[in-house]
């Protein structure tokens, strides 16, 4: 019958099989940062519908630059994915390399987004367009450099010998990260530039 | 002994203190506490301001407060209830009670935890310090452009924007929590079927808010830039809409309703079957309508906006309609737990009884203004202020109050005093009734919300005077559940593990638990393991028969 005898140990704090908790853990985050960027692209359709002749006049993009952008931080995904299947390997030096250059594409991405923010011909405050163009670009922004910093601090932890084929929870973690940084910026690419 | 006792051994304690331990923690069942804590003041506090509110109205003229404080006291109060007590209030009793519940150690990331319970008081003391830099936010705690816009508000609204940015963060940092824990943390046995009701709720209202939140801080973000930077988001003549804020804001708003009321029914529903003895009715059908609400609850935020003429009627009706079915489930569930039931009613039963009584309007109040006609002659009006109230107050207030009589044994080690609880729950059920039920009328015969006066050849005085008197009255009820808790904690606890004698696994641990809840679990083969230990598995009855006494006597 009942009683103590068929208790069960407690079994203390952790998961013991499975995905990983920090990975749920970042796997819900993408999920609301997934929602936040579909309020901006909301707004964005929104005024869009509303508009006739889209981009209004004096409205004038560089698709070319932005094109380059979008071949540069599509590759860094892919130097990403290299460092995670060096690590799950075991291989800390080929994954240490590839997060470098994942880190310089994200930094000359972020340049460039600077230059093109410097060269246009309008601001955040000339009209809705403006509004809409610097904070759907701006947010993702934030978030490239964001996912800059995030692996930054795996790259240093690496290169100081942290990081096994077993335990690397945090490159799984950063890589997922910056593929859906990376898939936003698709989205804000098609949408601004060539969907119009 | 007792089978339930499982207490675990001493564990090693360190010499800090008490201050240093409050202040660093990252026990759930503390962050939990803090949580209630900080929620209980911010209640105090918006409950001033509807006393400032409704001595206003009392009568008609101006005697207390100008129109322009008068729009910042209902802007405050509404937003410090909502963001600032309803959502903290159910996220302490969550941090508390789910890691229990399912017999977790403590929550999946303690640290964010502690973050994001911190980031709450800072950010109702920025909301709160508008009063101090020319004025609190004062368009209603919808926030409408162009009232919203810079051009008609101080800086007030930018510190109202800032403190929901930060109070939102918050609770997507809580959600993430409390998912990674229910699908991480769960006891061996403890499926997802059988989780306790009450886990369930917060599954799903986390759900609700990880999903519908950040857009409501996309759409802050929006009203920060068009204030700050110039942008034109909201702005017609710039290109803008204003009604984008609105569908920002209510695909946020409506989720965030179900948000406020999905742990209170949970609270329900633990409390109904153990003052009823008898496990819950369609325990199934009960998750099923959480989750049905949980979707449908993402496909009704346009019926806030029928009299905008930028919605289509017949889908957000249809859709509102059907979002009262699984709630009217839930109230056959508590009715048939405890019909032959062996019901007693101590104070946490009260409170969940009048739940039922209070949320009961509320909800039905809502069902008639899913019908557009209706709610193009009702929008507005003092109907809306009923249903909220109704709802709220009524509903989540009421399952706060159950819940913390309900587990105040297993925080403190002490029950909270019987008498004293039944003369809150008495004064309070009054004081909800007499305050909240004319403004049905009031708002039938047109009277507008957020108006600082009104004309006495309008014939809403007698309404509005009782309203006053009512609102004194649950002022008053709160008086002797705070006195309550100072003796009680002041007395023995002595309350014991399982005062109750309920069915889940938060009663099989100590009271107050130790650091990391448990030392043993009993088996677990249904949402109610302690039942199962007490009265045998698949048992109809929590009433102690001959053999189970036997078996007890023989087990310890």
């Amino acid at each position: 019958m009942a009683g103590r005898a068929e208790a069960l140990p407690a079994p203390g704090h952790g998961a013991r099989q499975g995905i990983d908790t920090a990975l749920v853990g970042m796997l819900l985050f993408i999920a609301s940062e997934i929602m936040f960027f579909a309020g901006l692209f909301g707004a964005y359709f929104n005024i869009r519908a509303e508009h006739t002749v889209w981009p209004p006049q004096g409205f004038e993009l560089d698709l070319g630059l932005a094109a380059v952008l979008t071949v540069i931080l599509v590759s860094s995904s892919f130097t990403m994915q290299y460092a995670v299947s060096c690590i799950r390997k075991g291989d800390r030096t080929g994954m240490v390399r590839a997060m470098t250059v994942t880190v310089i594409l994200g930094v000359i991405f972020l340049c460039g987004q600077l230059y093109d923010y410097a060269s246009l011909g309008f601001g955040i405050s000339s009209g809705v367009y403006g509004t809409l163009f610097f904070t759907m670009t701006g947010f993702h922004g934030a978030h490239v450099l964001g996912g800059v910093i995030g692996m930054s601090v795996v790259l240093l932890r690496g290169i100081n010998g942290q990081f096994s084929a077993r335990h690397h929870t945090a490159v799984e973690a950063v890589s997922i990260y910056w593929h859906f940084v990376d898939v936003v910026w698709i989205g804000l690419f098609s949408t601004l530039y060539l969907l119009r | 002994m007792a089978t339930t006792v499982l207490a675990p051994g001493a564990t090693r304690t360190y010499r800090r203190s008490a201050l240093y331990e409050w202040l660093t923690t990252t026990d759930h069942k503390k962050i939990g506490i803090l949580y209630l804590t900080n929620s209980f003041l911010f209640f105090l506090l918006a409950g001033l301001l509807a006393l400032v509110i409704r001595s206003e109205l009392a009568v008609p003229g101006l005697q207390f407060v100008n129109s322009s404080t008068y729009n910042q006291l209902f802007t405050m109060h509404g937003t410090t209830m909502i963001f600032l007590v309803l959502m903290p209030f159910l996220a302490g009793l969550g941090n508390y009670a789910v890691p229990l519940q399912i017999g977790a150690a403590d929550m999946a990331f303690p640290r964010i935890n502690a973050l994001s319970f911190w980031m709450l008081p800072l950010g109702g003391i920025l909301m709160f310090s508008g009063f101090f830099f020319g004025g609190a936010a004062a368009e209603g705690w919808t926030s409408y452009s162009p009232l919203a816009q810079a051009k008609y508000s101080g800086s007030g609204t930018d510190l109202w924007i800032v403190a929901l940015l930060l109070i939102g963060t918050s609770s997507i940092l809580g959600s993430i929590n409390f998912l990674a824990t229910i699908f991480k943390l769960r006891a061996p046995g403890m499926t997802l079927l059988r989780m306790p009701v009450f886990v369930w709720t917060v599954m799903v209202t986390s759900l609700l808010i990880l999903l519908a939140t950040p857009v409501f801080t996309s759409g802050v973000f929006m009203l920060y830039i068009d204030r700050n930077f110039g942008g034109a988001f909201f702005d017609p003549a710039s290109g803008g809409n204003p009604i984008l804020w609105q569908n920002l804001f209510w695909f946020f708003g409506h989720p965030e309703v179900y948000i406020l009321i999905l742990p209170a029914m949970g609270v329900i529903s633990e409390v109904v079957p153990v003052f009823s003895r008898k496990p819950i009715f369609g325990y199934k059908a009960f998750i099923f309508a959480t989750l049905l609400i949980g979707g449908l609850g993402f496909s009704v935020w346009a019926h806030h906006m029928f009299t905008t003429g930028a919605v289509y009627l017949p889908f957000f009706s249809l859709t509102t309609s059907l979002i009262g079915v699984p709630t009217g489930i839930k109230f056959f569930n508590w009715i048939a737990t405890m019909w032959r039931g062996k019901i007693s009613f101590a104070t946490p039963m009260l409170f969940a009884v009048g739940f039922l009584s209070t949320f009961l309007v509320g909800g039905l109040d809502g069902a008639i203004l899913a019908s557009p006609p209706v709610d193009f002659a009702l929008h507005d009006t003092y109907w809306i202020v009923a249903h909220i109230h109704f709802v709220f107050f009524g509903g989540t207030m009421f399952g706060v109050f159950a819940a913390a009589y309900y587990w105040f044994p297993k925080m403190f080690g002490a029950r909270l005093d019987e008498g004293l609880g039944k003369i809150h729950f008495v004064l309070m059920l009054i004081g909800t009734w007499v305050t909240f039920f004319p403004m049905h009328l009031l708002g039938l015969e047109g009277m507008p919300r957020r108006i600082a006066d009104y004309s006495p050849a309008a014939g809403w005085t007698d309404l509005n005077t009782v309203e006053t008197i009512g609102s004194f009255i649950i002022a008053i009820s709160v008086l002797p559940f705070m006195w309550n808790v100072f003796v009680t904690l002041r007395g023995p606890r002595d309350a014991g593990d399982d005062p109750w004698d309920g069915y889940t696994l938060e009663w099989a641990t100590t009271s107050p638990p130790p650091p990391y809840n448990f030392d043993h679990l009993p088996p677990i083969r249904s949402e109610r393991p302690l039942f199962d230990l007490k009265y045998g598995h698949g048992a109809r009855r929590a009433l102690p028969s001959a053999s189970v006494a036997t078996t007890q006597e023989g087990a310890s």
